[in-house]
């Protein structure tokens, strides 16, 4: 626990409350192929100085949780003092890197979250009442969104729904509209995000229903159906409240998982339309930016978020277990 | 079957043996890279040294790794082969040495171009040159009769004279996905544009003025005319609608016309036709809206002097006038000693000679391109205004530097 769980989330907040020393500039001359141009470089000895005298870096408090990439305090309260209503408000926030990201990010967890526990539930009764040969087979093929992996899974289908592939082209022929194009709408790119969510997750969820069915009491439902019940109240009062710990699990999974969405965001290139906490987390480690401390950020407030959604569940769970001993 | 074996054995021996002969090391090499034909040849050719381990790790993700890779000491990797844009990490990190004692020992075979200087002293040497240009189907623009674009405002009249012939649809093609290729469309354009990115000598960004707007105006006119799925597609999705066939004109890099040109890659209608022009101008100006680029070696601060001089020697090897032959030759625009330019050469080559600026190395470039590839994104999809979008990514670049320590 220490050193898996709390060295690694200590580690983060230190570093993001400090930042880089400040760079000390100097003029120089560089040349290349094409010629000499008078350039800026880093002083790397009048820095190193400085990294030597406090090595963690500048202290800077939780400057960088409110600056214009994290929270952006300054510039939401500018945003509101200048909205004319608070569907303005909403609409300029969307502007802030943070609140956009947010938007999408909690659209797609309590969207994908109910549909995949929805769907799951639907396969495993389906599979359930399947003859015992045909379980075997039915099971491997609806694990198969699980078993690729998710950056796979998301490019395979980004070809797919690209305006020259067979899904792309399909709609543009159904719809009558040469122009229309999955990737270049914002909503639609929500739309195909959240069917990816719900076809990767559901597996999940049915695995796991499918295990809590084999352990349904059979002398419960036969009497439910003696006293008359329909398959959708035997399915309402016996079936869903036998696997209701299950559910609960489930969707505390999923709601973690679904707050940390990043690989369909990468394998859609939807970077345009819909980004996360983890993708801003993967884009400030990548490249030539190296925004140590802004990562670090991310990370704490993608804590904090999870434990956000989760604290709820977290409640009720201790709840009923407080309940029954 | 033994004949067989004996005599392909004997031809690795002859063929591996001319190089062997005169490239002895006594240290370790250990490369990290980005991954391109041209590159692989160099790093082919390091490793033709005997005496030492050579390694090399090369990968389109290249900068995640190789500053973390130089950091310890010693360091993993011995030398980065890097580009103007991306020796500014390492330099800023401070994790490549200077270059002037090994190249005064060993490097004299060296052109004066081939150095690049960084305040007096060498940092990396340069073996190859890049820059984007238009590229153009003849065909097509003949059935138009359209004249080939010496100006972003012509090739705009002619996209749309192609499309209102319904010869294509989408008539231009361009690296618009949205983060790093969209930013270096905006730097082209803005520069052609001729704004400066930084006010002079400082840190603080000025780009929200005439010239960004008129460059975000050009990218959005020309967007209006490319693949509704542009902003993603990169280079090499570019390079794939261009191959088949679905694209009449584009901004494209020189080190892609390779594969554009190659019968195997495309139909023959296509490739007879694919031309390379000189870059364009834009607004009246006359430095053209591209960047000039090179390709180098650096050798890593973190190492033993043994080891540096092992790397310098099989870096050398690696770019030694041997290398170029008839399948080396047209992967790149060679700045190495012997090069005759080829026909995919002639778009960089004409670059060079229009006077066009070199990407900036400036140690805060990089997240200013990262801000202007997330920011200008909103406008191209017309949820914002010009001038909110140039703010924004003000805005954005101003938070980041000021984490990094450039501002205060």
């Amino acid at each position: 626990m220490l050193l898996f769980i709390a060295l690694p989330i200590v580690s983060v907040l230190v570093q993001s409350v400090h930042t880089p020393h400040e760079a000390v500039l100097i003029e120089t001359e560089n040349c290349d192929p094409f010629g000499c141009t008078k350039s800026t470089a880093i002083d790397q000895d009048a820095t190193q100085a400085l990294r030597d005298e406090e090595p963690l870096g500048r202290f800077v408090g939780l400057e960088i949780y409110f600056d214009r990439g994290h929270l952006a305090v300054k510039e939401v309260a500018e945003t509101w003092a200048k909205a004319e209503g608070i569907g303005n408000f909403f609409v300029n926030l969307n502007n802030l890197p943070f609140y956009r990201s947010m938007a999408f990010t909690l659209t797609f967890t309590f969207s994908v979250t109910p549909l995949m526990l929805v769907f799951g539930l639907m396969i495993a009764l389906g599979v359930n009442a399947l003859h015992q040969r045909l379980k075997g087979v039915l099971i491997f093929f609806s694990l198969l969104p699980m078993i690729v992996s998710p950056l796979i899974g998301s490019l395979v289908l980004f070809w797919m729904i690209d305006s020259r592939g067979i899904i792309g082209s399909a709609l543009q022929w159904i719809f009558n509209d040469p122009a229309l194009s999955l990737k270049a709408s914002t909503g639609l790119t929500w739309v195909m995000l959240i069917v990816y969510g719900v076809w990767h997750a559901a597996p999940f969820s049915f695995i796991v229903f499918y295990a809590g069915l084999q352990t349904l009491p059979q002398d419960t439902l036969e009497s439910a159906q003696i006293d008359g019940a329909s398959r959708w109240q035997q399915v309402r009062y016996v079936i869903v409240p036998h696997l209701m710990p299950l559910i609960t699990f489930v969707a505390l999974m999923q709601l973690m998982d679904n707050f940390r969405v990043f690989e369909p965001i990468v394998g859609f290139n939807s970077e345009a339309h819909a980004t996360s906490l983890s993708w801003f987390i993967f884009n400030d480690l990548g490249g030539e930016t190296r925004l140590l401390s802004s990562a670090a950020t991310s990370s704490v407030l993608t804590i904090i978020g999870v434990s956000i959604l989760l604290a709820p569940v977290l409640v009720r769970t201790w709840r009923d277990f407080n309940a029954k001993s | 079957m033994f004949m067989k074996k004996l005599v392909l054995a004997s031809a690795a021996i002859l063929m591996s043996g001319a190089a062997m002969a005169e490239c002895k090391i006594d240290g370790r090499v250990s490369i990290v890279g980005n991954e391109f034909p041209a590159i692989h040849a160099v790093a082919d050719g390091a490793k033709t040294c005997s005496g030492g381990e050579i390694k090399a790790n090369l990968t389109a993700d290249h900068q995640k790794i190789n500053v973390a890779g130089m950091t310890g000491n010693p360091a993993e990797y011995t030398t980065a082969i890097i580009a103007n844009s991306s020796i500014v990490a390492l330099m800023n990190e401070d994790v490549i040495r200077p270059l002037d004692d090994l190249v005064a020992q060993h490097g004299r075979a060296l052109k004066p171009n081939q150095l690049i200087k960084i305040n007096g002293e060498i940092m990396a040497v340069a073996f190859m040159a890049n820059a984007q240009h238009l590229v153009y189907r003849s065909d097509i623009l003949e059935k138009a009769g359209v004249k080939p674009p010496k100006t972003y405002e012509e090739m705009l009249a002619g996209a749309k004279i192609i499309r209102d012939k319904g010869l294509l649809q989408h008539p231009l093609g361009g690296a618009y996905k949205a983060g790093w290729n969209l930013a270096q469309e905006f730097t082209n354009m803005y520069i052609g544009h001729g704004g400066e990115f930084f006010k002079p000598g400082t840190a603080e960004v000025a780009i929200n003025n005439a010239a960004g707007v008129a460059t975000l105006e050009m990218l959005k006119a020309l967007s209006a005319y490319m693949n509704p799925d542009f902003l993603t597609h990169d280079s090499n999705a570019t390079s794939a609608e261009w191959k088949a066939g679905n694209v009449a004109m584009m901004n494209m890099w020189g080190s892609r016309m390779g594969p554009l040109k190659d019968p195997e890659q495309s139909t023959p209608q296509v490739v007879a036709t694919t031309t390379l022009g000189a870059p364009m101008t834009v607004g009246g100006g006359s430095t053209p809206a591209t960047t000039l680029w090179w390709d180098g070696w650096t050798v890593s601060k973190n190492i033993s002097s043994k080891d540096a001089e092992a790397t310098f020697l099989a870096m050398m090897n690696g770019i030694d006038p041997s290398l170029l032959n008839d399948e080396t030759t047209p992967l790149a625009v060679w700045l190495i000693d012997g090069y005759e330019p080829t026909p995919a050469a002639v778009g960089v080559f004409a670059a060079a000679n229009m006077n066009a600026r070199p990407y900036p190395m400036l140690p805060y470039q990089g997240l200013l391109h990262t801000a202007l590839g997330a920011e200008i994104v909103d406008f191209m999809q017309g949820k914002e205004s010009a001038s909110q979008a140039l703010a924004d990514v003000e805005a954005a670049y101003t938070a980041a530097a000021r984490e990094k320590g450039f501002l205060n």
